[in-house]
Parts: C-alpha cells; structure tokens; sequence
C-alpha cells in the first residue's frame, strides 16, 4: 500500500476508467503515431522496467535477475486525460496493435469529472441511445385500393415552405390591394442546422458550404443551411451563396457587426433569419465557444479577443417579455432586409411552446417556428443539461402542429422540428415521421457530421470533446494541424451523396403512401406505433 | 375503383340512363354502394324549381321526427315522391321504411331573405336534421335544396333501382350524376357513398385521396359547418370546390390550380406564375394526392371533369349537341349516347379541365397553362 497522501479520492486504475486501451506488445512497432493522434493525450510512451529470471546451463553459475527496460504504451487514469474511446489510434496504428474497449463495469470517472468544482462540459447529444421516432413506422400502405407510386420513375414534388403563409382570402385581398406579401422561401425539408463557425472548423464549413452549393446549382435541390450563433465569413456573405444560408441571431450577438457592415455589399438576401432563443441540448441555458477555440480568426469573425470563453447568456438580455422580444426582433430582423426575408425563431422544446406559438400566430411578420428537441447536439454545453433538460421533439411538436390545427393556422406558420433525427441513423424515417406528425421540415446537424464528416460521437458517450477544440477528425477544432485532416472537398462529396440517398429514401417512404404531388406535413393516419400510450399521446394508430 | 357516369341533356332524362351504363361498368364495383344526384330537374320537380327538396331515408320513426321539426320551423310539404319498396330487400341492401323526396314551401317569415342567408339556412337544417338522425339512425339526410334530388343506398347499382323503381316517370333530370361504389378503406357507409353534395354543387370522385387527413383538417378549421362528415376521403372535392367560389370566389379554371398547381419550375414558365405560385402557397394544404377522376356539378348546372396531377384514372366525355356523358370506362359512355361521333370524345389529361355548359352545345376544355382571365 502506498503511503497516505499518494492515492487521492481522485486515483483511478484504468479499469475505473469508461474507456480501456488495450494494446499488442508484439504487434507494436513503437511508430509513435497512436501517442501523437490522441486528441485527449490518454497515451504515453511508457518506458518499463521488466525482471527476468536468467537461469544458465550448468552448475557453475547461480540463477539471477536480469533487468531489462522495454517500451509501450501506458494510459493514464487522471481525469483530464482518461481515454475518450475515439478510436484514432486504431485508426492510425500500422500494424492494429492498440484499441480501447469500453468497460464492462460502469465506470468512476464520472464521480470525478468536476475537478476544481466545474462541472463536466462536454460536446454531442444526450447520452440516450433511445428514439420514439426510430419506433414510428408507415403503416398506410396503397397496394390493391389502388396503386403504390413508384419512387424510381414518377415524380415528386417533396418542397417545403419557410416563410409566413397568408390564409386564401387574405392572400387574394393582398394580391388585389398590391400590398407587402410575406416573403415565403420554396426549400428542400431537411435543413442543415446551426452550426457555428467557431464550433466548426473552417475546413467543415467550408465543405458544408461547397456541398449545399453543389446541391441546389448542379442538382437543383433546394437545400439551406443555418449558420448557427457565430456570424458568417465575410466572402460568403457577399457572395450570391448568401440565398443558400440561414443566418443565426443569438444571444451573444457574436458575427452580427461583420453581417450588419456586409449589407451594403450583399448580392443576395440571405434565405432566412433565425433567432435562437433556446437550444435543444441545453435549454434555458445560452451558446458556449469555450476558450480552446477562440483563435484569431474566430475572433475577428465574432468581434472578441483571442482566447477567452465565450459563453451566450441564457436569453437576449435587451428584453423581457416573449411579446417584446418576438415582435421587436423579428421585426427589426424583417426590416433590416426590407421585409423581403422571413425571419424566425428557434427555441428548444418544452412544454411552454404552446405560449410561444399562440403568440407568433397573432405576429404577422413570425416567418415560422423552429422547435428543438432534448436529442439535438451540442458542440459545447453542461453535461447536466444534455442530459436531463429538455423535451422530447415528438408529443412537443405535435401539440404545436394541433394547436395550429385548432386555430386553423397549420398552413400559416410552418413548423420546423429538430434534436435527434437520425440519431441512429434512420434520418430519412425520422424526418418523414416528423413530417407526417406536423412538421413542415426538420433541421439535423450532428448527423451530418457523422456522415459527411465522420464525427465519432456517440450516445454512448464516445468522444465527445467537440467543446474543447481536439476533434481528431478536424470537424470542431480550430487548430489547423487538426483541422488539416478534413479535406473540404471530400466533405462536400458526402454532403451530395447523403442528401441524394435521403431523397431517396424519402420518396421509398411516402410512394407506398401515395403521396407525391406535395409534402405529406400533418398525414398522421400513415404513422403507427408499438406502444399504446405513445400511440394516444401523439394521436396516431396504435399497431402490433 | 368505383365507377361513374354522369350525363347532361337538354331533354330530362330518367336516372336509369345512368344506372344501365353503371351496369356496363359493373366489374368495377362491388355493389357496395350506389348514388346519384338529380339536378335541372324534369316532370313535376320542374315546377318547384326553386322551392327546397330534402332527400333522404327515414325510418317511421324518423319520418314522424322530421314532421315535428320541419312544421317547428314552419315548412310546409308542397309535392313528394315516396318509395316504400314492397318487394324483398336484395341481399346487402338494408331493410328502410321510407325513401323520401320532399319539396317544401319556405316558412313565411323567410320572405325577402337574402340568398346568401337562404342558402345558409338550408344547409343548417340539413345538418341539423343529420345530427338528429344520427343519434338514432332514423334519418339519412342527403341534400336539402332548391331543384337537388339524392338518392343513395347500399348494393348492386342495377338491382337497387329495380327494387326502388327507379324508371318511375316522374323521375327524371336533365342533368344526372351517379356512382357505383367499390369500397375500400373504410366500413361501408352511406354517408361514404358519391355523390357529395354542399349548397348546390356535387362531386363525385374514384380513385383514393392519399392527402385526406390534412386537408380535412384544413376544411375542418375554417370553422363553416357544411364542412363535416368526411365518411370518404372524396367527400373533401366537393367541399374544396365550395371553399374556393364561395369563400374565396374564384372561378371553376383555378379548381385544378389548387387540387393539382403546376410544379415549383412550371409555374416559373406560367404567364400568371406569380399569382398561382402564391395560391400554390397559400392553398398547400388543399393539394390532392393519389389517383382521382373528379366529375362534378357547379350550381349552374355545368359539369366538369378533372384528373390527379399525373393522370392515373380512366376518365372520357362525349355526346352530341343536346347531350353529353361523362364517364370513367368508355363503355359507359358508349352505353348511354351509341350514336355520337366519338372521334370527338375527349379524354383530359393531367393539366385539363373540361366542361359542359347549362345549353349542352360542346365540350370546353381548359388547360392549367392557360392564361388566367383576369381576376378582379
């Protein structure tokens, strides 16, 4: 036993640890690589001392200990550097001699992960592996009532609307009148959503933005993209790809003086504005770029110094009241762009989004409402909040979408929902069920960082440390030795095909249902489900 | 697939003309269901034209109701038309007291009553007079209206109108809707079987409308009572045509821009795109889906006939001047109007719509490129 003093409350043996990397002493060739990919520096070189017993031939000499000194890998217990599970120095490993292996005991790190009492920071989505939505399935099949369509050969109108929709009536006394007809954008349901510049790489957005560009120029998909909290390099907001983006206001404001300067120069409206007012990984709390992340250029983007945490406060603070902030900006929005671009909010799931609904039905500029559910990603937040704050995208979505019913409003206010779809990656059945419960569209964006970039994030707690700027895959860090791995193209590439195979897939799901001259929002008699009270809750068949 | 045929002519012509060419069309139907829809009416109806008609079946019971609650509001009976079948009831066919078709004297109080008003009211006491019978079954009300008869009942479209009589002489119309039903999602339902019929217009439709539940809940929230029932996802044609000439007064050329707009691209290449683009919009939720021919009857008598956005059902109008037939096989047509030059008959295809006027002169057709005649 060691004396008192050398094992702390905080002394962990690897097997304590979440993560164990286990490794091939006769497999390894000592390259070093597995120690320099680590993003979180679990591995060491470990220089060992090692006992033999040499025993000669004969009895002339007595049996004795030869010391040797052999080289490998050691893994280090301390918290700030317990293994992540990411899985790079496999990747790297010529020679397959090192992996981690998740414990088979529930580990105890997770009692010290708040070492000099802050709380455990983390980046991705709820560590829950559940989905309602993955439980969801299509049960109104057209067979021999009448002909399926055919996803292959006939055509398909799978548009959405961004945008205040006026009713029939108003909209034909406002044509008559010639007066101010609300913008209202014709766009692809699956948008990318927010994701910071800052809490990207450069090299991320960068091929984010090829790809979306490529989709609507060269295959005509119309397909957005939100920029997050974290402004917009200069050069796009000056570029005709303005049209393709969403441009984020939140709480920090962060990018808004770079956005506000480029007007005079801007060719294009952007697509939209949204304002977040909540998240669905941390609701009621506001962005995080912690300070790993703050380099010169996201600096210079956001209008702060280098290197200091840049947490959003919880809320705009220039306002108190939902009427207030509401109508004051999203009419201020509306009116920077001359009404021509519809502006709405965002806010995470809850069960007060009734009370937000209600009023942006009677707030004739609310272009929409984006509601986010407790699945949705984070690249940096409280562990305590993605896991345990939040509401569920489903029953919330569809109480708002059969609020609007009762009102008569579901054309008027399109409903976009987000936080877990393809969690599993079931993206395309995910949305359609969204859809067919009310939403006018959905937002995803870790999904597209696990298939367009290959995040290795998991709801199982795998990687994770987006927030602390070491992605190994170069998708959340802003380090450009990290950064250098992501080849833009390449991610632009898996952009394109992940959203031709959605396409695909979307129209292998409504062509058995019939539908195809337009987007099956509210068609809640094609949906089924397992569980007999979730089946009442969101109003749809219960099957077994 | 349910069969239709409808058919318009300058002499009334007895409901049997389309009942035989539904028998032509008879291995599309199953019998579960037959219905039709009288309008431009002949014989004794041709003096009440404007006096309101109830069609229904009523049990003893439910006719004694509807006395009581037609006198409490004071409408009088003026001329009726009974059916009381003597003979056994065919097979699948419910046993019913009585087949009625009334016409009413309007109560005197509602002299000098705006139309609008008029009308309104007459399809609240339709309403009214369903609920009631609802709660018992002892009524089944199908119109309530000036110049409308309905009759609809459950079996083979040919041996129901043996068992009623249907070729009664007194029976006759100038302009005739009718269906013979093949049931298919749904329990079989009177009230499911077409025609539909709101304030003097009607639709019938075959084919299944995969859009449904959302543009139910779209006509539901407008908060105009006629829009209920919804026993048929086909019922929702009938009332999409009313919303859009009575609330939102366009005419019968943007009934396929809103069931069926053009493409997002089209409407780009579209003389009024911007215009159609925003009731594109602005109507979303009333976009049909899925395989449907809809031939119906405007209040002044015309009868169209449109097709889904990619034209997946049967659907032939020809004739002659003084007649014209609408039908979804080509043998039903050719059952009804033989001597007609059917290299004139015309079948609309997916952008179309086509239409026969009060006078039964030609068939107009209309295309969703067409300029638009100017709205104002």
């Amino acid at each position: 036993m060691e004396p008192v003093g050398r094992i702390t409350p905080s002394t962990l043996s690897v097997g304590d640890l979440p993560w164990q990397v286990l490794w091939n002493k006769d497999r390894c060739t000592l390259c070093g690589s597995c120690t320099a990919v680590c993003p979180v520096r679990a591995i060491d070189l470990g220089v060992h001392r090692k006992r033999a017993l040499s025993t000669p031939v004969g009895l002339e000499s007595r049996p004795r200990n030869v010391f040797a000194v052999y080289h490998g890998i050691d893994q280090r217990t301390d918290p700030a550097h317990a293994c992540v599970g990411c899985g790079m120095c496999t990747l790297v490993c010529p020679n397959g001699a090192i992996a981690p292996a998740r414990s088979a005991e529930i580990d105890k790190l997770r009692f010290h992960v708040n070492q000099g009492g802050e709380p455990r920071r983390r980046g991705g989505r709820r560590n829950n592996p559940d989905s309602v939505l993955d439980k969801i399935k299509f049960v109104r099949i057209s067979m021999l009532t009448d002909p399926a369509l055919d996803a292959g050969r006939h055509e398909f109108e799978l548009r959405t609307l961004l945008g205040r929709v006026l009713p029939p009536e108003e909209m034909l006394k406002v044509n008559r009148e010639q007066g101010w007809m609300p913008p209202v954008r014709e766009i692809y349901p699956l948008v990318i959503g927010s994701m910071s510049f800052g809490a990207l790489s450069p090299n991320m957005w960068e091929g984010l933005q090829m790809g979306v560009a490529y989709l609507n120029e060269e295959l005509g998909l119309p397909v957005r993209i939100c920029t997050g909290e974290g402004g917009c390099p200069p050069r796009l907001l000056k570029s005709r790809f303005l049209k393709y983006v969403i441009l984020q206001i939140a709480s920090g404001y962060f990018g808004w003086d770079e956005i506000i300067h480029a007007l005079p120069d801007m060719k294009e409206d952007p697509c939209a504005i949204e304002i977040k007012y909540g998240q669905g990984a941390k609701p009621g709390d506001g962005g995080l770029l912690m300070w790993y992340k703050v380099n010169k250029l996201i600096a210079a983007i956001r209008g702060v110094p280098q290197g200091i945490s840049l947490p959003s406060p919880p809320t705009h603070q220039t306002k108190y009241s939902i009427e207030e902030a509401v109508a004051k900006m999203i009419q201020s929005m509306s009116m920077a762009w001359g009404f021509r671009v519809p502006v709405y909010p965002k806010i995470s799931a809850t069960s007060t989004a009734m009370a937000v609904l209600n009023n942006l039905t009677r707030n004739p500029y609310a272009a929409g409402l984006a509601i986010d559910g407790e699945d949705g990603g984070t690249g940096a937040a409280y562990n305590v909040s993605m896991d345990h704050m939040g509401h569920p995208i489903a029953s919330n979505l569809r109480d708002a979408y059969l609020t609007l019913v009762k009102l008569g409003r579901q054309n008027e206010l399109p409903l976009f929902a987000g936080g877990g779809i393809g969690k599993n990656g079931n993206l395309a059945a995910n949305a359609a069920a969204l859809i067919m419960l009310g939403a006018s569209g959905v937002q995803t964006g870790k999904y597209i960082m696990q298939a367009a970039a290959g995040c290795l994030g998991s709801e199982g707690d795998r990687c994770n440390v987006c927030n602390t700027g070491v992605c190994p895959k170069g998708i959340t860090s802003q380090d450009p030795r990290l950064d250098r791995r992501l080849d833009p193209e390449k991610v632009a590439q898996r952009v394109v095909d992940l959203y031709m195979s959605f396409d695909t897939e979307l129209k292998k799901i409504v062509a058995p249902l019939g539908r195809s001259t337009s987007l099956p929002i509210g068609m809640s008699d094609a949906l089924g489900i397992g569980d007999a009270d979730a089946a009442e809750r969101l109003k749809i068949k219960y099957v077994l | 697939m349910c069969r239709l045929f409808a058919v318009t002519a300058n002499d009334p012509l007895s409901p049997m003309v389309a009942i035989n060419a539904l028998n032509v069309m008879k291995e599309g139907h199953d019998g579960s269901g037959v219905g039709l829809f009288l309008t431009d009416l002949g014989g004794e109806f041709e003096k009440f034209q404007n006096e309101p008609i109830l069609s229904g079946i009523f049990s003893n019971e439910g006719i004694k109701a509807l006395d009581r609650f037609m006198i409490d509001l004071d409408f009088m009976v003026k001329y009726k038309l009974s059916f009381r079948p003597t003979r056994p009831t065919p097979a699948g066919t419910p046993k019913r007291d009585n087949y009625v078709i009334r016409v009413y004297e309007y109560p005197a109080d509602w002299d000098g009553l705006p139309q609008d008003e008029i009308q309104h009211r007459l399809m609240m006491i339709q309403l009214q007079l369903r609920a009631i019978g609802e709660k018992d079954q002892s009524m089944l009300i199908f119109s309530f209206w000036p110049d409308v008869i309905m009759i609809k009942e459950v079996g083979d479209p040919l041996t129901v109108a043996d068992y009623l009589g249907l070729d009664r002489k007194d029976l006759s119309a100038r302009t005739i809707l009718s269906q013979g039903r093949q049931n298919t999602n749904y329990s079989i339902d009177i009230y499911a079987c077409h025609p539909f019929f709101i304030q003097g217009m009607s639709t019938m439709t075959n084919g299944e409308n995969t859009a449904f539940v959302p543009i139910r809940e779209f006509l539901t929230s407008r908060n105009f009572p006629g829009y209920s029932g919804y026993q048929s996802d086909s019922e929702v044609f009938t009332h999409i045509l009313h919303y859009m000439q009575n609330k939102l007064g366009l005419g019968m050329e943007m009934y396929k821009h809103i069931i069926t707009p053009l493409k997002d691209e089209e409407l780009t290449r579209h003389p009024d795109g911007r215009i159609l683009r925003n009731l594109k919009q602005s109507c979303r939720p009333l976009i049909i889906d899925g395989p449907n021919c809809v031939i119906g009857c405007l209040p002044d008598k015309s009868m169209f006939m449109v097709q889904d956005s990619k034209k997946l059902r049967p659907g032939v109008v020809g004739g002659r001047p003084g007649i014209f037939a609408f039908s979804s096989e080509m043998c039903g047509l050719d059952a009804a109007i033989p001597e007609r030059d059917i290299n004139l008959d015309y079948q609309p295809m997916k952008y179309e719509t086509v239409l026969v006027r009060r006078g039964r002169q030609e068939i107009e057709k209309w295309n969703q490129w067409d300029a638009l005649p100017h709205l104002h």
